[in-house]
């Protein structure tokens, strides 16, 4: 992980035209690539080929533990470990203990799917290094890693150039 | 076709928004917030005093007594708790509704909530009178027994609501901060600011593998906050309608108190928005008159609502024939807190009905003394509920009156200065209203295209 990987980088203006070089990119065989810009842009993932987040499963998954959690604290603590009697209501009143159930679903499925998302998105990660500061303000780009398969700095500067990129520049590491 | 209106004026720019945006957080301060800063920080000041005293010398300073139990601090809870529930609905439900003007206000409605929580939250910990032992509130294995909290209790129900609500709405606010506090990196000359947002942005670089994940998060937590925004005020009216006191024991209560929160949080959010639209002329193109249109028509429905409530619960303690369900209602309107009941239905049925008229739904200093009005109503509401409840049951031996005092106004006064203090604050060093969001719904109603950006 630690070992510097530098690429090629092509700064692109407007939205229409990173859509269609993330698309000719990806055709031409490139997997590693990444297209960056500063807000999410309709139909990337289309062109880049992302497979749907598994962040859903998580959240399910988690949303489910809190639920059974809930059931099997409120049912541990009022029915085996010191049972008082309430009112006359059963030790396991079921009604009662679903406003916990519930909360207890949605907290352990919010804080799970975020740390989902910290997990797939490798966050936190202070400071990384970067393409161009405008990425998160008004310009995008699309970054080819030279690791990646077929890698050719000269031909890829050709072809975003090709594809409209305002500038075209080697990057260092990202 | 039907043209819309442009969601944002002024034909800005990708780069025009970012400025404008970021602005606020960018420069120094002018006089007015600095003015105002003052202000709420000297009542935020006297509040810290105000709960100091409460906690030193105890509850008895507030007029809390037999038989009214629960005063000022519940009714000024189940205000501010109501308040935060507009953020929520701004920023999930009409989310998963695709309202796309949600946008502007989103942020700031979600700063609200979570402001308006943890102004909230502080009063049922205090009004426990041990505020020192309020961990007990929480299940924990202990060395008393170990003795459980009581989980057939609205009260503990409350706990876990308001504990979840808060921890959720946080999550859902800052996640929603993070790609614009990596534009604010990205932009920092400053030393400083660039580590702190760096910080802050957890390295967010706006890739489409990241975009695709935060997307499909944000959908989750908006579909988890819908149901979870509902239960919060479903749980506070629990605390009342599971006790067996006539006027609280309703089964109208949660649809109620669910109505009533989104009334009193619009009202705050017209409130906050036509001042920070004062105080930040360049966000009057992001949020502008048709926001505050949509707005103000919700006030209108969500007060109709609320006036169809108080209807139905007169015609209910009627037709049910309980003479002291029956009682209750008629002392509300009749006894000697009539004038608080009054006070709520004026503020919170009659005013708002100026809305019908277009006018006023589009003139800014009408929709801010109706905002105030409704602020008043709302916490009157809370008011008769719990008090004029409380204050004549069953036994007429039982009567007495609430001993308002001092106290009891210095913590309601007070609790403005927390809010307030934080807000403003927040409108100085986060960016207020989303960046990253506002970007992809620029183009709504824009008639020329130039071919560029894609229609929606």
């Amino acid at each position: 992980m630690s070992r510097k990987v530098g690429g090629i980088a092509g700064i692109f203006l407007e939205e229409t035209q990173v859509l269609v070089a993330a698309r000719k990119i990806r055709e031409m065989g490139f997997l590693k690539f990444e297209a960056i810009s500063p807000y999410p842009v309709h139909g990337m993932e289309e062109a880049c080929g992302i497979s749907r987040s598994s962040i859903p499963y998580v959240t399910f998954v988690a949303g489910l533990f809190g639920c059974s959690f809930g059931l099997w604290l409120t049912w541990w603590t009022s029915v085996v470990d010191w049972p008082i009697n309430v009112g006359g209501k059963p030790l396991f009143s079921l009604p009662a203990f679903i406003p916990i159930v519930f909360e207890l679903t949605v907290l352990f499925a919010a804080l799970s799917s975020v740390a989902a998302l910290v997990y797939h998105c490798r966050l936190p990660h202070h400071n990384p290094p970067d393409i161009d500061p405008d990425l998160t303000s008004h310009k995008f780009a699309i970054y080819v890693p030279e690791d990646d398969k077929g890698y050719d700095a000269a031909q890829l500067t050709k072809i975003l150039n090709e594809l409209g990129a305002s500038e075209v520049k080697k990057v260092a590491e990202y | 076709m039907i043209k819309r209106n442009q969601l944002i004026l002024g034909d800005k720019s990708l780069k025009d928004i970012t400025d404008d945006i970021c602005a606020p957080v960018e420069t120094l301060p002018g006089k007015g917030w600095v003015g105002l800063f003052l202000t709420a920080k000297t009542m935020l000041i006297f509040y810290m005093i105000t709960l100091g005293m409460v906690m030193a010398y105890g509850m008895g300073l507030l007029g809390v007594n037999h038989p009214i139990a629960w005063g000022t601090m519940i009714v000024t809870f189940v205000f501010w708790i109501g308040i935060g529930h507009a953020g929520t609905l701004i920023s999930a439900i009409l989310f998963l509704f695709r309202q796309k003007w949600r946008t502007s206000v989103a942020r700031t409605a979600e700063a609200m909530t979570v402001f308006a929580v943890m102004t909230a939250g502080l009063f049922p910990l205090l009004h426990t009178g041990r505020p020192w032992l309020d961990f007990w509130l929480f299940p924990y294995p202990n060395q008393r027994g170990p003795l459980w909290v009581n989980f057939r209790s609205p009260l503990l129900w409350d706990v876990f609501a308001v504990s979840t609500y808060a921890t959720v709405s946080i999550i859902f606010w800052y996640i929603g901060m993070v790609p614009d506090f990596a534009t604010i990196k990205d932009r920092a000359k400053n030393k400083i600011r660039k580590q702190i947002y760096g910080i802050l942005s957890l390295g967010w670089r706006g890739t489409a593998r990241n975009w695709s994940h935060y997307e499909i998060l944000y959908l989750l937590l908006a579909g988890l906050s819908t149901p979870l925004v509902l239960s919060v005020h479903t749980i506070v009216s629990f605390d009342f309608a599971v006790a067996g006191l006539p006027g609280w024991h309703t089964t109208i209560f949660p649809p109620y108190f669910v109505a009533g929160a989104i009334f009193s949080g619009f009202a705050m959010v017209v409130t906050l928005m036509t001042l920070v639209r004062i105080g930040f002329p360049q966000f009057k193109d992001y949020i502008t008159i048709d926001h505050m249109e949509v707005m103000n028509k919700i006030i209108m429905t969500t007060g109709l609502m609320v006036g169809y409530a108080y209807a139905a619960e007169f015609f209910i303690a009627w037709y049910s024939g309980n003479q002291y369900e029956r009682f209750v209602f008629v002392n509300r309107a009749f006894g000697p807190y009539g004038w608080a009941y009054w006070v709520m239905v004026s503020c919170n049925v009659i005013i708002p009905q100026i809305f019908w008229f277009r006018w006023a739904r589009r003139t800014i200093p009408v929709m801010f003394v109706v905002s105030i009005f409704v602020n008043i109503g709302m916490w009157f509401e809370r008011f008769v509920i719990t008090v004029t409840s409380l204050h004549r049951d069953f036994l007429p031996s039982n009567w007495g009156m609430y001993a308002w005092s001092f106290w009891d106004g210095a913590v309601l006064f007070g609790s403005f200065g927390m809010f307030l203090t934080l807000f403003l604050l927040y409108l100085r060093v986060f960016p207020a209203i989303s960046i990253a969001e506002i970007k992809p719904v620029m183009n709504v109603g824009r008639d020329d295209q130039d071919g560029k950006h894609g229609g929606h």
